[in-house]
């Protein structure tokens, strides 16, 4: 058959696809999403693993042992209605009892220990750090929340408006990062302290503590800027990419790009800077609380009670140590932790 | 100086000026939201006396004629009024009384910082992944994640009670021993770690394996190329590390009882001595602006490399 053109396709193009071409399109292995690729990494690094048992480990005992423990954080064990304070039950060493605890221990009664022994004012040492455990994560958690959701709507609305609103945003940030935020902080949260404080009688908010609160109040106005800086420029720039382009020119949708694009691409800088923001909150919580600025007493926070041992340093160092091994952990475990989900979910940022 | 980097340094002064203005109104107006006024604390005061109080220290007036009053004070005279607690003082005495330790405290600290931090840094870089490195790194590491006032009690614990070997009181010379390395070892550590990593990438530049190529010795090639230019992302940590050392000679300060201005702060604010507090969060701010701005200039200036966008 001589060749020659023609308007029809050529037939055999077309063939259905033989067993040995069909070998070359078997995958190999299953393909990968981001979030699994992230997570396969993030395992492989041995410290961020450890680091995130860690963090488990501390965030469930504070959270299970309250549940069990017989002693409570506030309840002062040498104090009886009716009768006069039993001094014994202050400041005792670790694994030591108070004067009626002892008279049950000898009557065959099972006492349970004083792990950490008790405090200048006769309370159980031990439910103390795990308490102050839990409101110094909380505190951290939930201020890191605040700044995420402030510094991500603010961020990606510069980012998104661009032009005068782009500008304004960005000058007001400008002035916020360069203002010295510790200085402002102990400011706002002495002032907060006298001023939340009667506010807030009688509402629910009451039993979390003028001084939490203050402290949120003070991470929202000051702390969110650099998430939104760093918000704001991850949109701003991958609008431009490449892919999105391409996306674009291929007939996808404004929301097909967003969902697929932009806010995968967004989301592993959030989750990491949001991480890296936790320590730091625990940190600022403790700085204020050891000034007498922190949470309300008799609540404990880890910083707190480093404040309390001061006092007592020479006879009761354990006091001291105990929260801040605690306390540095955490920071610590924390850090690492988020170091390693930056390696894992931010290649770009690995050098 | 290029023009564009004159632009720049104006831009950034500009924007030093208007965050020291944002300081001082924020400072005065949150002051003065507290209900009841700076005397609610004196409970035994009658409303005359009240009233002459007030009218002493211009409280009478209303807040934006305070407001400015202030302001004009301030700026031109740098002056904040007088104490409400120590009686008869200024407030910039107290402050410049604080100031001559604290400035003692903070720059032997920040020297200390600087050049033990830049030392371990480069010890680090060149014996990447050797023993000394991992220790070295492990032992920033956890001194990174250490609250200043837990270093500080610690130390306290352990030279000054534990084996008595220093004085835990820091109103002597001898005492201030323990607050400097307390307020030093945290930006040691950060500048360690700065360091060694800047360093690592200077040394994987072309220019060292240039001097190697040329047959340049190791001492050389470190103290001649490497050091120099890896020294540059440190410059940027100069301000940070004195806002770090402002903040942290609060709590340093306390646990030490040392006579600064941190100290005096601190009691200002249990005390509610209100013209105390915004006088030292001004000056305190203005000092750590000043020197971020100074750092950041320098950082520009000192490498042509940098784009000034």
């Amino acid at each position: 058959m001589d060749k020659k053109f023609t308007m029809h396709v050529d037939v055999d193009a077309f063939l259905p696809a033989s067993d040995k071409e069909k070998e070359y399109m078997v995958q190999m292995r299953p393909s990968s999403t981001f979030f699994k690729d992230g997570v396969k990494r993030l395992l492989k690094n041995r410290v961020a693993t450890i680091s995130f048992i860690i963090i488990v480990l501390i965030t469930l005992a504070s959270i299970i042992i309250p549940m069990f423990w017989p002693y409570s954080y506030d309840s002062m064990l040498g104090v009886r209605p009716g009768r006069p304070v039993d001094p014994s039950y202050n400041n005792l060493q670790p694994f030591s009892y108070g004067r009626t605890e002892l008279k049950k221990i000898e009557a065959g009664e099972k006492v349970f220990p004083h792990v950490f022994g008790t405090d200048s004012a006769g309370r159980d040492y031990f439910i103390r750090v795990v308490y102050g455990t839990r409101i110094s994560l909380a505190v951290g958690f939930f201020a890191s929340i605040i700044v995420l959701i402030i510094g991500m709507t603010v961020g990606s609305i510069a980012g998104y408006c661009g032009g005068k609103v782009d500008l304004i945003i960005m000058r007001i940030v400008d002035i916020i990062y360069s203002l010295p935020d510790m200085l402002l902080v102990i400011l706002l949260a002495s002032v907060l302290k006298m001023t939340l404080g009667p506010a807030l009688a009688g509402t629910a908010l009451e039993k979390i503590g003028s001084n939490i609160i203050s402290l949120f109040i003070v991470f929202g106005v000051l702390y969110w800027v650099s998430m939104s800086r760093l918000i704001r420029g991850q949109i701003l720039s991958l609008r431009e990419q490449e892919y999105v382009l391409a996306a674009r020119a291929a007939g996808a949708k404004g929301s097909w790009v967003i969902r697929k694009h932009l806010l995968p691409n967004c989301i592993s800088v959030v989750i990491i800077s949001t991480a890296l923001q936790i320590p730091n909150a625990i940190f600022t919580e403790s700085y204020l609380s050891f000034l007498g600025l922190g949470v309300n007493a008799p609540m404990p926070s880890l910083g707190s009670l480093a404040s309390d041992a001061l006092n007592g340093l020479s006879s009761y160092p354990f006091r001291m140590v105990i929260p801040a091994v605690v306390i540095s952990l955490i920071v610590l475990s924390l850090n690492l932790f988020g170091d390693g989900l930056r390696d894992a979910f931010d290649p770009k940022l690995r050098n | 100086m290029s023009p564009k980097t004159l632009k720049y340094i104006l831009k950034r002064i500009g924007l030093a000026i208007l965050t020291v203005w944002v300081v001082i109104t924020v400072t005065f107006f949150v002051m003065h939201a507290v209900p009841g006024g700076p005397f609610m604390s004196e409970k035994a005061v009658s409303p005359a006396a009240q009233a002459a109080l007030e009218a002493k220290y211009g409280l009478d007036k209303p807040l934006l004629e305070q407001y400015f009053t202030y302001l004009k004070d301030v700026v031109t005279r740098f002056d904040f009024g007088p104490s409400l607690k120590q009686r008869g003082r200024m407030v910039i005495d107290i402050i410049r009384d604080g100031m001559k330790t604290s400035v003692k405290l903070g720059v032997v600290a920040a020297c200390m910082a600087g050049i033990v931090g830049i030392v371990l840094g480069a010890v680090a870089a060149l014996r990447r992944n050797k023993i000394i490195d991992k220790i070295i790194m492990v032992i920033t590491t956890a001194f990174v994640s250490m609250p200043s006032f837990i270093m500080g009690s610690l130390l306290l614990a352990l030279f000054a009670i534990h084996w008595a070997i220093l004085p835990a009181n820091g109103s002597t010379s001898k005492g201030l021993i323990l607050p400097i390395i307390t307020l030093a070892l945290y930006p040691m550590a950060y500048i360690t770690r700065l360091t060694r990593s800047s360093m690592l990438d200077v040394l994987g530049q072309d220019y060292i394996r240039t001097a190697k190529a040329k047959g340049v010795s190791g001492v050389k090639i470190i103290f001649g190329h490497a050091l120099k230019n890896s020294l540059i992302p440190v410059i940027t940590y100069f301000g940070p590390m004195l806002a770090y050392i402002v903040t942290g000679s609060l709590v340093v300060e306390q646990i030490f009882a040392v006579p600064g201005i941190g100290r005096a702060f601190v009691s200002s604010i249990t005390n509610r001595d209100y013209p105390m507090v915004m006088g030292t969060t001004i000056v305190l701010a203005v000092l750590i602006v000043v020197m971020n701005l100074i750092s950041d200039i320098m950082y520009k200036i000192i490498d042509p490399r940098i784009n000034l966008e």
